[in-house]
């Protein structure tokens, strides 16, 4: 992570430490202790102006958007519609027709990869990923290379699992059709420069597509300055509902691209035997949409953008950076990646434990954290493991739950102490 | 009745020992291989039945102490046990984990893993084996035409454990 940056964050005012009551579940307690939520890269506590925005359209105005003359649906339309207005402007693109509406990352991705891959993706293509996707921008893109008879690439990392510009372009040939990379890696936590690797990709004639999940979380996205040609990421890390998720496509490609899913609003006319299709994004959207978790989502980027990112980061970076002094520290703990505080994000192990008999351990201490392959097995070869421990920092936790988590760690090498 | 000191002792020395654990390339061997896919546990047994009872079981793989202890006491437990003896363990050992009572005692080392009732989150990691052995007991009975399931209903393969 460039110095300046780092440096840019430190000195921008801390968050009020009382967003901590704007999440409700930060009061819960799990085994009779206050719950330490540190498993915030799997997913994020929702603020109440979500929770409420959500009950909102239940209670209020709970009307079928798209599909309604009435006042009541033209009023969740509205709603629904203004959100995408939202997500352009917090994407820093022009085009809200650029924005899909999707149930996650997952979806997001899939949808890149069954629509624009299937497209122009060829025998003898290649497709770049790298060594820590999670399995969501792996999985997909190594099987639409064994379909078309193409080839996966896996882009060199360096030590900290970052994919820095000279190692894309070492892999790069004119056969390359698309680059596929994360903006933020979920269990080395290593944050690329998307802009230079999408200068690098589209040198060589390559589209890049970004897994945003755990990106979107730490670094606003800029599409448009950055030029990047996709970018997916999921409602729920960014403290949003679940089932929802965004896609951003670069309008010309889009366009190009033929639905996947077909079905609802996304139809045009219907003949007997030919159908045509609406125009993006809207050709990307079958089905009834989850209407409550996008006006969630919604309400979540107003809350992270009226928080700052500026601030986000530093209260995250502080708390990261305190848990891997305190684990570093520690003999029987192995940090993975001391480097990438910014992120968030500690992978680690206890020596000689099995990350699932020290989770217990966590767990019995009311600590939530996680523990296994993190839906990245990829990343587990990389790494030499079978699996880690894995504890994600977010905006609402504080120093003591850091402390808590030091603390058990020195008790894990007693594992079995959970059964009696 | 043991003490908990004693528990922790069998659980550490299956763990660290693991009993029957290298497989057997014998076709007589019914091979089942499951996997937990949240942690990664991943366990093959194999049972080999002859008469109706079972004649062997072995077991290998990776995962956590309860999984892999777990699944040594088994193959431990389960040897020389008639096929009927041996699923009724099962059934047993599933019941003390999931805190359903049951005769306890008939599961000899294996009850020092009673404590992972009040673990529900590691239920699984300590049933593994014990479905695959329940699955490759099954498999052989149908394999021996001794038992109503078709065989091709229960293929050897990698599954994931429910
Ligand atoms: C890097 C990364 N990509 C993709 C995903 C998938 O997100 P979702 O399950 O919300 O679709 C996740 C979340 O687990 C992730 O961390």
């Amino acid at each position: 992570m460039n110095p300046d940056f780092l440096h840019e964050i430190r000195i921008c005012p801390a968050l009020d430490p009382a967003v901590r009551d704007d999440f409700p579940m930060t009061g819960i307690l799990s085994h009779g202790r206050p719950f330490a939520y540190l498993n915030n890269a799997a997913t994020t506590l929702k603020p109440t102006c979500v929770l409420n925005a959500m009950d909102r359209y239940y209670r209020e105005y709970g009307s079928p958007i798209h599909r309604g003359a009435d006042r009541i649906a033209h009023k969740a339309t509205t709603a629904f519609e203004s959100v995408r207005q939202t997500l352009a402007r917090f994407l820093g693109t022009p085009h809200p027709e650029a924005v899909v509406i999707t149930g996650g990352a997952t979806m997001g991705l899939n949808l890149v990869c069954l629509s624009y891959g299937e497209l122009v993706v060829g025998e003898g293509d290649e497709v770049v990923v790298t060594p820590n996707e999670h399995h969501a921008n792996y999985v997909p893109w190594q099987q639409l290379c064994k379909r078309k008879n193409a080839k996966l690439i896996l882009a060199p990392l360096d030590a900290n699992g970052c994919l820095t510009p000279d190692a894309l372009e070492s892999v790069m040939t004119e056969r390359t059709r698309i680059v596929a990379c994360s903006h933020i890696t979920n269990v080395m936590g290593a944050a690329m420069d998307l802009k230079a690797l999408a200068a690098v990709a589209h040198r060589h004639g390559a589209v890049i597509v970004v897994d945003g999940a755990q990106g979107v979380v730490h670094e606003r996205p800029e599409v448009v300055s950055w030029d990047i040609d996709f970018y997916a990421f999921s409602g729920h890390k960014l403290y949003g509902p679940t089932g929802v998720g965004v896609l951003y496509g670069r309008p010309e490609l889009l366009e190009k691209m033929p639905p996947v899913v077909m079905g609802g609003e996304m139809i045009d006319l219907v003949d007997v035997y030919d159908t045509t299709f609406r125009e993006p994004p809207w050709r990307f959207e079958a089905g009834t949409l989850p209407v409550a978790e996008v006006i969630g989502l919604g309400a979540a980027i107003d809350y992270v953008l009226e928080l700052g990112y500026c601030g986000m980061q530093k209260k995250v970076l502080g708390l990261t950076e305190r848990a891997v002094r305190g684990l570093l520290a520690l003999e029987n703990v192995h940090v993975y990646n001391p480097e990438n505080a910014f992120s968030g994000v500690v992978s680690f192990n206890i020596r000689g434990v099995h990350p699932h008999d020290a989770s217990s351990v966590y767990d019995r201490e009311g600590i939530a954290l996680r523990a296994g392959h993190h839906c990245s097995q990829p990343t587990m070869r990389w790494l030499g493991v079978g699996a880690t421990l894995r504890a994600s920092f977010a905006i609402y936790n504080d120093e003591s739950e850091v402390d808590r988590l030091i603390e058990a760690s020195k008790k894990a090498g007693d594992f079995l102490d959970v059964l009696f | 009745m043991y003490s908990s000191d004693l528990y922790r002792q069998i659980i550490m020395d299956h763990y660290q020992n693991p009993r029957n654990h290298r497989l057997s390339e014998d076709p007589d061997y019914h091979t089942v291989r499951l996997k937990n896919p949240s942690c990664g546990d991943d366990i093959t047994v194999q049972v080999r039945l002859c008469e109706g009872r079972v004649a062997d079981c072995r077991q290998n793989g990776t995962g956590c102490s309860i999984c892999c202890s777990s699944a040594s006491m088994m193959s431990e437990l389960l040897q020389e046990k008639s096929a009927e003896e041996a699923l009724e363990l099962i059934a047993c050992f599933r019941k003390m984990v999931t805190g359903e009572p049951c005769d306890q005692d008939m599961l000899e080392e294996a009850q020092s893993l009673a404590g992972v009732s009040k673990l529900p989150p590691r239920v699984n990691c300590a049933t593994l084996a014990w479905q695959a052995a329940e699955r490759g007991i099954l498999q052989a009975e149908a394999a021996d035409g001794t038992a109503d399931v078709p065989a091709g209903e229960l293929a050897d393969g990698i599954e994931e454990a429910k």
